[in-house]
């Protein structure tokens, strides 16, 4: 069975039908690539997988469990986790800290413990710490855990989010245009970490992105939105020479 | 002497507004509202601890934790029945109800209590604090010595729990970005009652320190001390704890300096003379944050 199954899955705001009829389906491991065009619907469909939309139809199943219009916190607790297309990273939180709040779910202690400082106290903060530190690492951001994370610069910020998603232990991770804004050097080494992810952690990435070099060189599996609806989808090859697509990023009949 | 014994009790009546301070910037930096009902949660604190002390001859020390679980409870049921409905409502429908809860809180007090006021009884009961500083000698009454302190201890803890526990933490994520939290797996509806749930407790320890100090119940005891410690988290910088704190006992020092100096009649005016002058130069208060409007 597929990890992450949507089916029908459709919004209307007002008369407006923003995306109607999506069909995916995602499998561990794999990268997948959401594109198209300005005003296709891609972020409306990230705002529906993660609950900030609630779908007028349609339904999401993730690992088998539907989880079509929960709240937000609990289909992030289900597991699926996001970063945005402007960045909204705690600005006045500490680098660490903003990871420490993505560990929230998966570390439990009870406020008395936190209010007293009860023994198991230090003990679970030690651990929120090195974990946090660990996800750091990965993304070469453990020497600024102590800085705002406001002081980083733009690349930074954007593995800052990545790695706070991390923390919430996805299953399917989505990035909005992480690559937006970055210079030539940033993107390639932006496509290695995205790469490493996958590998190191048991999840599914999939990434809404405008940069084609981007998309085709990472992702296994690409789907085209146009106006809210799926006009293609496949491998980077059968995409790139698809006449819908081109028709629908160029203009044409 | 004279000086320092009413900068003594300025930094007393100060550390009071400073504890009620706290409850209005948690919960106007978590849930951006303005708890106008706060003030009259300390008064129903007050009531509780005087019944509990001088009708069921309860110990001080259980009636004001008996004050505040009751309180927390209050607090909690204003937040659920009265604005957890409007979350997502427009700003000004949330002000509106908390004013009714406000005047609706007042008016069960009077109908409970009556009109008439209470002689409260000091729960402080040790002696007064006998000061010898370079051959003079000020007294400081106990209730000053003891307001001072616990007001101390609160803001540690609270800065202790909000800056360094996971709870905490997860409240300053929520007053930073609500939605970015929410989808971090942040229960916002939970963090917001726990604001109110804190916020209420130190209202009635703020309540037995008023009254121990003011010994005069009546059912509109809250509202001016909830009005001033309003001004003074603006003061400070409305949504920053230590701003609630700072702008507490300054405003503590400038309404007893005023008193001593200028005129008893005028203290009020000259305290929001003060807020009105920092305001004009800086808008966001004395800790506050600098507004960000994104683009």
């Amino acid at each position: 069975m597929a990890l992450l199954e949507v089916t029908n899955l459709g919004i209307a705001f007002g008369g407006l039908q923003a995306v109607a009829q999506l069909d995916m389906k995602m499998e561990k491991g794999q990268l997948y690539g959401l594109i198209g065009p300005n005003g296709a619907g891609k972020t409306t469909v990230f705002n529906m997988l993660t609950g900030v939309y609630r779908p007028t139809e349609g339904d999401i199943i993730l690992d088998g469990k539907n989880i079509t219009g929960q709240q937000p916190a609990k289909i992030n607790q289900e597991g699926i986790a996001r970063t945005f297309q402007n960045i909204r990273l705690f600005d006045q939180m500490s680098v660490l800290d903003n990871v420490k709040i993505g560990l929230h779910n998966q570390v439990k202690y009870s406020m008395w413990t936190g209010i007293f400082r009860l023994p198991g106290f230090r003990e679970k903060e030690r651990q929120m710490n090195k974990q946090a530190m660990q996800l750091l690492k990965i993304f070469d951001l453990d020497k600024e855990a102590d800085l705002p994370a406001s002081s980083l610069p733009y690349g930074k910020q954007r593995k800052l989010e990545i790695a706070r998603a991390l923390a919430t232990n996805p299953k399917l991770l989505l990035l909005d245009e992480p690559a937006a804004g970055m210079n030539p050097n940033e993107t390639e080494e932006l496509m290695n970490t995205i790469k490493a992810v996958r590998d190191r952690f048991d999840l599914a990435i999939l990434l809404i992105e405008h940069d084609m070099n981007f998309v085709m060189g990472i992702c296994e599996y690409i789907y085209v939105l146009d106006y809210g609806r799926v006009i293609a989808q496949g491998t980077g090859e059968s995409i790139r020479n698809n006449p819908k697509v081109i028709a629908a990023y160029l203009g044409g009949d | 002497m004279e000086l320092l014994s009413y900068l003594i009790n300025g930094i007393s009546l100060g550390s009071v507004y400073a504890i009620i301070a706290l409850g209005y910037t948690m919960v106007y930096g978590i849930a951006k509202m303005l708890n106008f009902a706060h003030g009259d949660v300390i008064m129903v604190g007050s009531y509780i601890v005087f019944i509990a002390v001088n009708q069921v001859g309860l110990p001080p020390v259980v009636a004001i934790l008996l004050s505040m679980a009751l309180c927390t409870v209050l607090g909690l049921a204003i937040e659920r029945f009265a604005y957890k409905p409007l979350r997502g409502a427009s700003s000004l429908a949330v002000l509106i109800t908390a004013i009714g809860v406000s005047y609706l809180l007042q008016n069960l007090a009077l109908l409970i209590w009556g009109s008439d006021p209470k002689n409260f009884t000091s729960v402080v009961d040790i002696p007064a604090l006998d000061l010898h500083l370079a051959g003079g000698k000020i007294v400081v009454s106990s209730e000053t010595v003891v307001t001072i302190v616990t007001a101390a201890i609160i803001m540690v803890a609270l800065s202790f729990f909000v800056n360094h526990t996971k709870l905490g933490h997860a409240m300053l994520a929520v007053s930073e970005d609500k939605g970015a939290a929410q989808l971090m797996g942040v229960n916002v509806n939970s963090t917001i009652a726990l604001t109110f749930a804190i916020g209420s407790a130190l209202a009635a320890v703020a309540g037995v320190l008023l009254c121990s100090a003011y010994p005069s119940l009546t059912p509109t005891t809250g509202a001016m001390p909830g009005i001033k410690a309003f001004t003074a988290a603006v003061f400070g910088g409305i949504g920053s704890i230590p701003g609630a704190m700072l702008g507490g006992v300054l405003l503590g020092i400038i309404e007893i300096m005023s008193k001593a100096y200028v005129s008893t009649q005028l203290a009020d005016a000259i305290v929001f003379a003060v807020l009105i002058v920092v305001l004009l130069v800086r808008p966001t208060g004395l800790l506050g944050k600098p507004m960000n409007e994104k683009v």
